[in-house]
């Protein structure tokens, strides 16, 4: 069976940092920055573990602020 | 071509005219002494002939919100109603002034307040000229002396209201709209198609096209220094029309003692006056403001130059002889005279009236 | 494998729809607003009709969804969004017509323009935002705020016997004989989305076939009126609000 591997971009300045993204995510690739915060203040999201993204796109689905862009390959 | 003429109400005249204006909609609900307007136009079912749609609302506020509701896809579209219906009507005026839509709006006054009486009346220039809705903002405003003007005032309401993308209302009263005259009805104009709206109307939602931005009509903008700005662009146009469309007619008024000033039906009331005033040797003039706002304020003060006193007649209990009295700024008496409750003053009382009040 | 390897262009399989534009939205964090307006530009993306879209949005939240979603959008007086819709559609027949409003708009304050539309059976769509609460002027209570739901004018909980029952405008909709199709839905999953996805579709599809009004109602949080974290207020809703308004079609015809 092909492997599929993922990867996310988030904009960061667009992120509220709603967490909805990282409830939304099947394979707890995601986080809210736990120190840094955006220009609005916002502890936006990232890949914490970026190596467990399938490329689901869950978390995209979920964004209220259509901030998260998402890529998959198949290896 | 030779002309038709015809015999008919001015409620009548009004769905004729409409359906022959090129109107895309009209949208109403029923209230007395209005209701032959939408009657008149379901019994000739025009949408089968123009194209013209309409619809019975489920209310006043429905039919005032369907009318921004097409004007906002710059359709020429309209309403009717009387004084209470009206009232009701007021959100969705002030909406479409602010979001400056071109509509008509008819009303065929009747006595208030409250629900008052299905008797004709002249008590709404206040609510017509001076607000009636909320905000800073103007209405076109016509009114009709005769069935003939009721047809004329249709093309002449939605060409003002597309000029200055502004809501224009005919102020008509329970006489004109029910009383039956000889009327020539105006030509046929062509609807417009979606390519001329979208050429014509381009602020119009009618699509985005991949060529424009999108296109947001309304009256809401959250920054007070823009909205500052709309609201000086609003009085701009405002001032223009002031110094444009200012429409009016003097009877009499070179070899008169005393003025009148009435409009609408009253206006033909004084006008039997004038020669009931001959009789007696009583010089009468009147001048008739035809746009009650823009205000003949100019023409006023002018035909009142040399004259002993001012007569407004009016069938209320004295609104637009405030405008009058600004007019003159008082330099000569300024006497009201009016009946109320739906009661239409016969000419005899108007003599009586200047003879008690002037002379 | 290296995650820039990964993102490139070639390998993207999700992003929000061009016709959302990149204007910040003005909505609290997590608010369901933002997923609703992704889908209705996702969908007039796809199905091209942008050059034929009118979108009448309401007094509320929303009302600033004309700075989001890229089509022509007409902005109505509270609640009287669907007669707008109504002779906007009637004088443009071949358009697609839909309102996008709240509770407070379309069930309190609009509630004769939206029944009266619906009984007209007007090809238009509905889509119903329905989270319980006015959020746009500070979470007061809705004619659909639950029993004993605090707000800020029911703030010892709605009480029957004082402020009546929570209203059902959905089934209330689903008599009449002019809607075509009348769903409840809610955007809190990614599964749901998807379901509410289809349902705008088959309610667009729905105006642009003539088959009468469609009302998509999408149970939605407003986690801020509600005071609860995003997260928080999806479980809330899951366990209350969908107790009193059940997922589902409620006429599909």
């Amino acid at each position: 069976m092909a492997k599929i591997k993922g990867a996310i971009t988030v904009n960061a300045e667009r992120c509220k940092g709603c967490n909805l993204c990282v409830v939304a995510c099947p394979s707890d690739v995601l986080a809210l920055q736990p120190q840094k915060v955006n220009q609005k203040g916002y502890n936006y999201a990232y890949m914490a573990n970026p190596d467990n993204c399938i490329g689901c796109a869950s978390c995209g689905i979920v964004c209220p602020d259509g901030c998260i862009e998402v890529y998959k390959v198949k290896l | 071509m030779s002309e038709e003429v015809k015999l008919m109400k001015g409620n009548e005249a009004i769905a004729h005219a409409a359906i022959r204006s090129g109107a895309d909609g009209y949208f109403g609900y029923p209230i007395t002494p209005q209701s032959e307007v939408m009657e008149t136009l379901m019994a000739e079912k025009p949408w089968e002939t123009t194209g013209m749609v309409v619809l019975q609302a489920e209310s006043e506020l429905a039919a005032i919100n369907m009318v921004y509701g097409g004007a906002c896809c710059g359709k020429a579209v309209m309403t009717s109603s009387s004084s209470p219906g009206i009232s009701l009507k007021q959100e969705g005026i002030s909406y479409c002034a602010g979001a400056e839509l071109p509509c008509l709006i008819l009303n065929v006054m009747r006595g208030g307040p409250g629900l008052g009486t299905i008797q004709p009346s002249q008590a709404d220039y206040y609510q017509t000229c001076k607000g009636g809705g909320h905000g800073d903002y103007r209405l076109i405003v016509l009114a009709p002396a005769s069935v003939q003007e009721m047809a004329d005032f249709v093309n002449l309401g939605f060409d003002l209201a597309f000029k200055y993308h502004n809501p224009a209302m005919i102020l008509s009263d329970g006489v004109i709209g029910q009383m039956m005259e000889k009327v020539v009805l105006p030509p046929f104009r062509e609807r417009r198609t979606e390519e001329q709206i979208r050429k014509q109307e381009p602020w119009a939602a009618q699509g985005r096209t991949p060529d424009r931005a999108r296109n947001v009509i309304t009256s809401l903008e959250m920054d007070p220094v823009v909205m500052e700005q709309r609201n000086l662009k609003l009085q701009a146009k405002y001032a223009e029309i002031e110094a444009n469309e200012v429409r009016f007619e003097t009877i009499n008024c070179e070899d008169a003692d005393y003025l009148m000033v009435a409009f609408g039906s009253m206006a033909r009331i004084c006008q039997k006056a004038i020669d009931l005033a001959k009789e007696e040797g009583i010089k009468l003039g009147l001048l008739r403001p035809i746009t009650l706002w823009p205000f003949p304020t100019k023409a006023i003060a002018e035909a009142a130059k040399g004259k002993k006193g001012v007569l407004v007649a009016e069938i209320n209990a004295g609104q637009m002889i405030d405008d009058v009295k600004l007019a003159v700024n008082c330099s000569l008496p300024v006497e009201h005279f009016g009946r109320l409750g739906g009661i239409v003053p016969s000419p005899e009382e108007v003599v009586a009236a200047i003879k008690e009040k002037l002379m | 494998m290296d995650v820039n390897e990964i993102i490139k262009p070639e390998n993207l399989v999700y992003r929000k729809p061009t016709l959302l534009n990149d204007n910040t939205m003005h909505y609290c964090p997590g608010c369901s607003h933002g997923v609703v307006h992704k889908l209705v530009a996702e969908i007039i993306e796809e199905i091209g009709m942008m050059e034929n879209t009118i979108a009448v949005s309401p007094v509320g939240c929303a009302v600033f969804a004309y700075n989001y979603v890229d089509v022509d959008w007409i902005q109505a007086a509270h609640g009287r969004a669907p007669a707008v819709a109504t002779a906007a559609k009637r004088l443009n027949p071949h358009k697609l017509v839909f309102t996008y409003q709240g509770d407070g708009d379309l069930a309190a304050i609009g509630t004769a323009e939206t029944i009266h539309a619906c009984n007209r059976g007007e090809n238009i769509t509905i889509i119903f935002i329905n989270n319980g609460i006015y959020g746009m002027t500070g979470g007061q209570m809705a004619p659909t705020t639950l029993e004993g739901m605090v707000t800020v004018t029911c703030p010892y909980g709605r009480k029957p016997e004082l402020n009546g029952y929570p209203l059902h405008i959905g089934e209330l909709l689903a008599k009449l004989k002019g809607t075509c199709y009348v769903t409840r839905q809610s955007v809190h999953t990614p599964a749901a989305i998807r379901k509410t996805k289809k349902a705008i579709m088959k309610g667009f599809e729905n105006s642009m076939n003539k088959k009468g009004t469609s009302v998509i109602e999408i149970v939605s949080t407003c986690n801020t009126g509600w005071k609860m974290s995003p997260d928080k207020a999806n479980v809330w809703m899951e366990e209350n609000m969908f107790a009193e308004y059940p997922m589902g079609d409620l006429k599909n015809e």
